[in-house]
């Protein structure tokens, strides 16, 4: 039985390969027809979604051998000196768990899109880029080393910029693609970093397997103090952490995250929850052994970090009026959760809301991109109400969604929230429960404030929705089953921890006390929504004008795009960059001019040996003939030596 | 004084006809003229070729000596075939300028 | 080696060697292509003195006939104004006659200073027409039909060059 699962096992390339194939098809043959093209990239994706099903049911048949060692099958890349890198593909629950959510959502969207893009100028174009992002992320989640994963990395970044720019024609959205792209590239830099200065220290990339990084920092690796008092892994592992704060949005880099609203909806639905967000959490998962065995402040950074990532995105959230952009600070906010749940050692923790999270914010996405496709792009939940009449399944299945991520039991984002909750707690960080808490309390008060102005309020005369076709709202309602099944996968014996953790596994119940206060948190976060948006008990025009301030702070997302603005303005443009301005034209410049300039006289000299003439070629060949022949024999001291017949041996 | 022909003796005969070619290559300015010397380099060589498979002793079961017969014989074809051309090619470019001078197919200059 | 052999040696050695003097040296390029004639015919002689009669059949064949013929009638086709300074030499020849003799002395050098060189033909009848026709047509016969085929193509390149192409017919 287990040999055959390998068999299979062996065969999960073909999962990022068939959207990849597809990208190509689309990208050099089928472009000009759009159903040909849509057809093939969904179908590249559905039988990659059957393959991750059918890895996935091999993962959990088996069991436990799996998750002590993961399946590895890789094929030598380049050897280059001491530099060998392979490319394959890694198999463990975690991959299996990230290959059934990509796939999954991707797949959803893609469907979706169909009735969403619906006579696009770019249909093809649209899907061609779809099957890349699809392929580049399945390819990171098989990484078998830093390597591989780093090129697929940057692959769904390159592609989250062709897709948030997917309407180039818009200036916003060309800016915002732009924004995406550098902000996440900063932090590859510091990812990159990070890669080499671990080659350097280690000689491999590899994750698993003999001599991988893992085995070697579990054995033998001795850890030393790089700068002052700080060790070595503890800067490798904050270096790596870089580049997943560029790509999951943590803050400071979170602000790429609401522009990218820029693109066509689903690519929202995509970026935000399944593929290129969740990309640096999973990063982060993959090296948690690094992580591990580096001293705590790493991980208390990225408890920290997320932790305020997630307090701090849910409070602009709730003063944001689009659509959107409520459900990208959502987003952020989320992302901030499975970070902080790493950084207190709850790997299982953070992938379980990774997953369950994924289901519902594509849902959510999914039902807003329902809702502005049937208002005619309209993105201000002011300007929407009532839609509950028109849009039944839309309504339903996003209120679904609000109520998972609200943490509401019995669906999904209730067990996954809980346990990150509970883990920060029993783990000693007191502190960073109470944030999660009071987040939690935020999420659910937004996301219902959401809920209750765009689809129960008053209906607005001049907007005429309609339930959107069956290919989007099939979508929808695969979406909300997972989303309302999700999290039950914590319930039964050999649960979710059973196979995705780090360490040893500590079979653990749930605790209902902590569930019970966070159920409670949600509960009060809708009440409250619900007295102000629905009974209008509390006006809310009177809260904002009680605070000014703090709603002005709040409306403007804590004026950190302005902040990043003027430092760009004064700081690079004003000082730095007249800097480098002088050193380019003076020095850098005059490099190449001189080198230039050495060329040119060199060659105006040398031409004039060119005479065109045969016989002085001829004459110069055979007197360097001569030299050469010369030199040689005063080298050995000896003509006879260097007869070349007496050399080869010839002729005695 | 006995005056012995033996392989060195044929190898300076090539010798003298190389350089004398290769003379002729330098110093004529008649196109044909240089076509000519380059037949003498290519005779001087057969000639080392035909020298050295005779005094190849045929002790070496190995080594066929008359190698250097073959090889003689291959330049020959080769040099037939050179001068086709290289005459053909001249009376192309006699024809298109009205000159074999040498010294006036300098056109490939700067 | 006879003394006949010896005399017969230096005799047509010295035909070659003065003849291609003649060739490089003479200002009528008439004379030259017969000098050049007169030359292949010597080096001919010596293939026979080494025992390579078939050779020095081809050599009369096709360089002393053939490539003689080819020139004389090149020389004819091209040329123009006095025939007695029809091949004159270069303003640099100095300088080629100091590199080629400076080539010359390194060679004989070489030659002279090589031991294994100095060795006298050892009584032998081997190396016949049949013993060469075997190789040729048993282990060499893959270039040799290349050879042939490099003839054909040549032939036809000179043809073509000469005839010109087609742009040349039209007007």
């Amino acid at each position: 039985m287990f040999k055959e699962m390998h068999n299979l096992f062996q065969w999960a390339w073909l999962i990022p390969f068939l959207p990849f194939l597809s990208f190509l098809i689309i990208a050099f043959i089928t472009k000009r027809s759009k159903g040909l093209s849509s057809t093939i990239s969904i179908l590249a994706i559905l039988t990659s979604l059957g393959l991750s099903i059918g890895i996935g049911i091999g993962v959990i048949s088996s069991g436990t051998e799996l998750v002590e060692q993961p399946f590895l099958s890789t094929v030598n890349w380049l050897t280059i000196g001491g530099l060998k890198i392979d490319f394959g593909t890694l198999v463990d629950p975690m991959s299996a768990m990230m290959l059934f959510v990509v796939t999954l959502v991707a797949s959803m969207v893609q469907i979706y899109s169909l009735g969403y893009m619906h006579g696009d100028k770019g249909f093809s174009r649209y899907f061609c880029y779809q099957s890349l992002f699809a392929a580049s992320m399945l390819g990171l989640v098989l990484a078998t080393n830093l390597l591989e994963l780093y090129v697929f990395w940057e692959l769904v970044g390159l592609c989250s910029y062709l897709l948030i720019g997917f309407w180039y024609f818009k200036v916003s959205a060309r800016e915002a693609a732009k924004k995406a792209f550098i902000t996440t590239r900063v932090g590859d830099v510091g990812l990159l970093i990070g890669i080499l200065f671990l080659y350097k220290q280690f000689g491999t990339l590899d994750f698993y397997g003999p001599g991988s990084l893992s085995v070697q920092m579990a054995t033998n690796f001795q850890d030393f103090a790089l700068i002052g008092s700080a060790s070595y892994l503890t800067i490798m592992a904050l270096l790596v952490f870089i580049g997943p704060m560029g790509k999951s949005g943590q803050f400071p880099f979170h602000v790429w995250l609401p522009d990218a609203m820029e693109g066509p909806t689903p690519v929202s639905a995509l970026i935000h929850a399944a593929t290129m967000v969740v990309a640096g959490v999973y990063l982060v998962a993959r090296m948690f052994f690094l992580f591990d065995h580096a001293s705590p402040v790493a991980l208390e950074f990225i408890a920290g970090i997320g932790a305020f990532t997630a307090i701090f995105a849910a409070t602009i959230a709730i003063a944001q009026d689009d659509i959107k952009k409520i459900l990208a600070y959502s987003t952020l906010s989320q992302l901030g959760y499975m970070m902080f749940a790493l950084g207190v050692g709850a790997l299982t923790a953070s992938m379980f809301h990774l997953m369950t999270h994924a289901f519902f914010k594509a849902l959510m996405f999914l039902g807003a991109g329902s809702v502005i496709h049937a208002l005619h792009e309209k993105q201000n939940i002011w300007d929407m109400g009532g839609l509950y009449k028109k849009m039944p399944i839309t309504t339903i299945t996003f209120g679904i969604g609000v109520l998972a991520i609200s943490g509401i039991p019995p669906f999904a984002g209730f067990f996954s929230k809980d346990e990150i909750l509970a883990a920060a707690l029993q783990n000693g960080h007191p502190f960073i429960y109470a944030v999660g808490l009071f987040t939690a309390f935020l999420t659910a008060f937004y996301m219902c404030r959401l809920f209750f102005v765009a689809f129960l309020g008053k209906e607005k005369q001049e907007n005429h929705p309609h339930e959107s076709p069956k290919s989007m709202t099939v979508p929808l309602m695969v979406l909300a089953f997972f989303s309302v099944v999700g999290g039950w996968a914590a319930l039964p014996e050999h649960n979710f921890a059973y196979f995705i953790h780090y360490g040893a596994f500590e079979p653990e119940g749930m605790n209902w006390g902590l569930a019970a206060i966070s159920v409670l948190a949600g509960l009060l976060g809708i009440g409250l929504a619900y007295t102000i948006y629905i009974k209008q008990a509390i006006q809310a025009e009177a809260i904002v004008a009680r605070f000014p301030g703090v709603y002005k702070l709040l409306k403007n997302k804590y004026y950190i795009d302005e902040i990043y603005q003027w430092v760009i303005d004064k700081v690079m443009d004003g000082f730095v960059a007249k800097v480098l301005y002088w050193f380019d034209i003076h020095i850098i410049d005059g490099i190449v001019n001189g080198l230039a300039l050495i060329t040119r006289g060199a060659g105006s000299g040398l031409r004039r040996t060119s005479t065109g003439q045969l016989q002085t070629y001829a004459l110069v060949f055979f007197f360097a003939v001569v030299v050469f022949y010369l030199v040689l024999a005063m080298g050995e001291g000896q003509l006879a030596a260097l007869n070349p017949l007496a050399m080869l041996g010839g002729v005695k | 004084m006995t005056i012995s022909v033996g392989l060195s003796t044929y190898l300076l005969v090539g010798a003298m006809l190389f350089c004398i070619g290769l003379y002729g290559v330098f110093a004529k300015r008649n196109i044909i003229a240089v076509l000519m010397s380059i037949e003498l380099m290519l005779n001087a060589v057969n000639i080392n070729f035909v020298a050295f498979s005779r005094f190849t002793p045929w002790a070496n079961t190995a080594i066929n000596p008359l190698i250097g017969q073959v090889a003689a014989l291959f330049v020959i074809v080769v040099a037939a075939a050179e001068i086709a051309v290289g005459l053909a090619l001249v009376i192309t470019i006699y024809r298109n300028r009205q000159t074999t001078n040498v010294d006036d197919l300098n056109w490939l200059k700067w | 080696m006879s003394t006949m052999a010896t005399i017969v040696f230096f005799i047509f050695a010295i035909v070659a060697v003065a003849s291609a003097w003649g060739v490089v040296t003479s200002k009528n390029i008439v004379h030259s292509a017969l000098f050049l004639a007169l030359t292949f015919f010597g080096v001919a002689v010596l293939y026979v003195l080494l025992n390579a009669e078939f050779l020095a059949a081809a050599q009369i064949l096709v360089y002393t006939g053939a490539i003689s013929i080819m020139v004389i009638f090149a020389v004819m086709l091209t040329l123009r104004g006095d025939v007695s300074v029809s091949s004159p030499e270069t303003n640099k020849w100095t300088w080629g006659a100091g590199v080629a003799g400076l080539l010359f002395v390194l060679i004989a050098l070489v030659i002279l200073s090589n031991g294994n060189w100095r060795i006298l033909p050892m009584a032998s009848t081997a190396g016949g027409t049949v013993e060469l026709s075997a190789l040729l047509f048993q282990w060499y016969m893959v270039p040799f039909e290349a050879a042939g085929f490099l003839l054909t193509i040549a032939l036809i390149g000179a043809v073509i060059l000469v005839k010109g192409g087609k742009e040349r017919n039209d007007h």
